[in-house]
């Protein structure tokens, strides 16, 4: 079950690929953050992670901050293992922290079904948008721009007019 | 000729690749059944050696034979397209080669 609108984020404490540690707390100065979960493997994943570090440089100077986390379960899918991670972020030059979610405690807590699933929160870190990046796996093609749209509102003061669409992606690979 | 399409319900690409495999199949006059397949399980993509959702094979040959090279896996598949990008589903122009 997904958080529901308005719910205060969970915390997490999780590994990056950068070698750290990340806490939510780490991210209180950004007032706009973005958990959004992630893998290597997925098509649709590969597909939207041009956007998802095109919009980290487009307001990471206005106080929006991007983080991606994989819990999927690298013994049924290798690919996303956490140094197949430290890879894919080295080789594509990832701007945004990528956090490994081994136990996928985090991932219950959150309760994403989808890669990519975007959870957005407000500075009182209350989710206030949900779901999809864009309407589009295609770049070229895509007419709405949820997540952007979500964050030019909350930098200005106002909530997003769009709170939820349905999140389109490979499916968060559970542990057996 | 065969034609089949195998696919994981886990993916949600399977609709848009069949739907473009029909209309491939349509545009080019070439009348056969689809075979298709679901695949369920880890052990039913190893028998089937199914590289991941959609896979779509004619008279056996994979319209991505390079593609068709990786580990069985109940995953979504990657394409990619000539312009650099991935999709989850093949091009058309795969799929017409594979017919030719």
């Amino acid at each position: 079950m997904s958080l529901t609108m308005a719910t205060e984020a969970p915390h997490f404490e999780l590994p990056g690929v950068d070698g750290r540690d990340h806490s939510l707390d780490d991210y209180a100065e950004f007032p706009v953050l973005a958990v959004v979960w992630s893998c290597n493997h997925c098509p649709y994943v590969q597909g939207w992670e041009g956007r998802m570090k095109a919009i980290q440089q487009e307001y990471g100077d206005h106080g929006f901050r991007l983080v991606a986390i994989s819990s999927n379960d690298a013994e049924s899918h290798p690919a996303d293992s956490f140094d197949e991670m430290k890879a894919r972020a080295e080789a594509e030059g990832f701007n945004f922290d990528y956090l490994y979610d081994e136990d996928q405690s985090v991932a219950r807590r959150y309760g994403p079904e989808r890669t990519p699933e975007v959870f957005l929160f407000d500075e009182g870190r209350r989710l206030v948008y949900h779901g999809a990046i864009d309407d589009n796996r295609d770049e070229d093609a895509v007419t709405e721009h949820h997540l952007r749209d979500a964050i030019e509102a909350l930098l200005d003061g106002r909530d997003p007019a769009v709170r939820e669409t349905p999140p389109v992606g490979c499916t968060v690979k559970w542990k057996a | 000729m065969t034609v089949e399409f195998l696919y994981w319900a886990g993916c949600p690409s399977h609709p848009e690749a069949r739907e473009l495999l029909e209309g491939v199949l349509q545009a080019r006059g070439v009348d056969v059944a689809i075979d298709v397949r679901e695949v369920r399980t880890q052990e039913d993509a190893r028998e089937l050696a199914f590289p991941g959702s959609p896979t779509i094979r004619v008279d056996g040959r994979d319209v991505d034979p390079v593609g068709a090279e990786e580990p069985p896996s109940l995953s979504c598949r990657i394409y990619r397209l000539p312009n650099g990008r991935v999709s989850p589903v093949p091009t058309r122009e795969q799929i017409e080669e594979a017919l030719q």
